[in-house]
């Protein structure tokens, strides 16, 4: 599975979402990214590529692309 | 002045003067916030003949009973901007605060309460146990002030299992294949102070007697919610570090005090034993005789207030807390502003005479 993959696969499985809802997907946007999602999310994520994401980077991760932008940072190495 | 702009203090590192400074601008701003934007607000400030001009500190500002919240829905944003509910912890039959959030307020709740805990755990995350059920959290559009403080907290645990099962019964077999996957590593607790005792020492204790020990002496144990219900079981504040690391080895334990009302601006007790105000709220203690300030070591009762709350005006409370300052900017832990303890809840009747004190003002 491609990293992008992954990736979408992280937000379709922990929101029960369609693959057409992820651009432009915000927090607080669906009913399933509240505060209890988020975690699941960042769980979700974590063991997807192996990682352990910082505090900081948990709470600036408020939109789908910005996931994106957080995950391709040097401490994460994630390509896409 | 924003809330970002105070993010970037460190939460311990203002001396009285700077933090004075710092409060009583972004207070009075939210004051006028609020005021714009929260009609009951606007007409309580109107009824005591508010004059922002004769606001020299955050002291002088008005404060409102945290009961309010319970008989009134305040808020200071459109109700489609609301992200999420949050409510007290009300015994059955009583009335529940509901403090209303929009994204930025619920985000900067979060925020703080990294930066203030981090300064006492360190700010890289660990596996965590969460002395609770997981029950607590499923009603998602209302949160509990139990759920709001294990999601709060849950942020910092890299793996994450609860200790009980929904009948309060601890997970003997789940804890100890967590300690055993995680050993050797820096474990968070989080939870109740009241449920850590009935649900988790006490069968901790059982369990000793029966040969089955756990090891949790590279535990750091983060606990909150009040003692009043540990005090018919006749439970000290050193009676529960003591039998904690006498039964599983615990020895790093921090109590915190907190609300619902004014979630994120927790007050954590440091390694002398002091509950600290942070950079992004205060306490300040009054004489109920006449509400003025009461002096260092005086006892009186507790207001709060929070550099936090935009989407409610929750940002100057006056609790039902009795508390005493011990001291400001000098704890031998190194930490800038007020310590402080809690004595206890108030008595019914005095909040009585609390609050109607202070409904004859308007
Ligand atoms: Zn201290």
């Amino acid at each position: 599975m491609s990293n992008i993959e992954k990736y979408n696969n992280a937000f379709i499985e922990t929101f029960e979402i369609t693959e057409d809802q992820l651009a432009g997907l915000k927090y607080q946007d669906i009913a399933a990214w509240d505060s209890v999602g988020h975690m699941g999310l960042i769980a979700a994520l974590e063991d997807a590529f192996d990682i352990m994401m910082d505090t900081d980077d948990i709470i600036d991760l408020s939109s789908y692309e910005k996931g994106k932008e957080i995950l391709a940072k040097d401490e994460y190495g994630v390509e896409f | 002045m924003t809330f970002d702009e105070i993010l970037n203090i460190p939460p311990y590192s203002l001396g009285k003067t700077e933090k004075e400074k710092l409060l009583t601008e972004r207070l009075a701003e939210l004051n006028k916030l609020h005021q714009e934007n929260c009609p009951e607000y606007r007409r309580m400030m109107e009824a005591i003949d508010f004059d922002a001009q004769k606001i020299k500190s955050y002291a002088d500002l008005p404060y409102l009973p945290v009961r309010l919240f319970k008989e009134l829905e305040l808020k200071s944003v459109p109700q489609e901007d609301v992200v999420k509910t949050m409510t007290s912890s009300g015994t059955t039959g009583q009335a529940v605060s509901k403090i209303y959030l929009d994204r930025a307020t619920s985000s900067n709740q979060q925020k703080t309460m990294v930066k203030i805990v981090s300064d006492f755990t360190g700010s890289s995350r660990m596996p965590m146990i969460i002395i609770d059920c997981p029950s607590v959290v499923k009603n998602r559009a209302m949160f509990s002030a139990r759920g709001a403080g294990i999601l709060g907290f849950s942020i910092f645990g890299s793996k994450k299992i609860y200790a009980l099962d929904d009948d309060m019964k601890l997970d003997v077999e789940g804890v100890r294949n967590f300690l055993d996957q995680y050993q050797g590593q820096r474990i968070l607790l989080f939870g109740f102070t009241f449920m850590i005792w009935q649900h988790f020492y006490k069968e901790l204790l059982r369990l000793k007697e029966e040969g089955v020990t756990f090891d949790l002496s590279n535990g750091i144990l983060i606990h909150g919610g009040g003692w009043k219900k540990l005090i018919s079981e006749a439970v000290s504040h050193d009676e529960f570090h003591q039998k904690l690391k006498a039964v599983c080895g615990l020895e790093h334990i921090h109590d915190y005090y907190g609300m619902v009302e004014q979630t994120g601006c927790i007050y954590m007790e440091c390694e002398c034993g002091h509950l600290h105000a942070s950079i992004f709220s205060d306490v300040i203690v009054r004489r109920p005789i006449d509400f003025s300030e009461a002096d260092i070591g005086e006892p009186g009762i507790i207001q709060v207030v929070s550099t936090i709350p935009e989407s409610y005006p929750g940002h100057s409370l006056l609790t039902e807390d009795e508390g005493v300052i011990e001291g400001i900017d000098d704890c031998p832990c190194g930490r800038k502003g007020k310590y402080f303890k809690i004595n206890g809840r108030l008595k019914n009747a005095e909040i009585r005479g609390c609050s109607d004190t202070y409904a004859t003002k308007f």
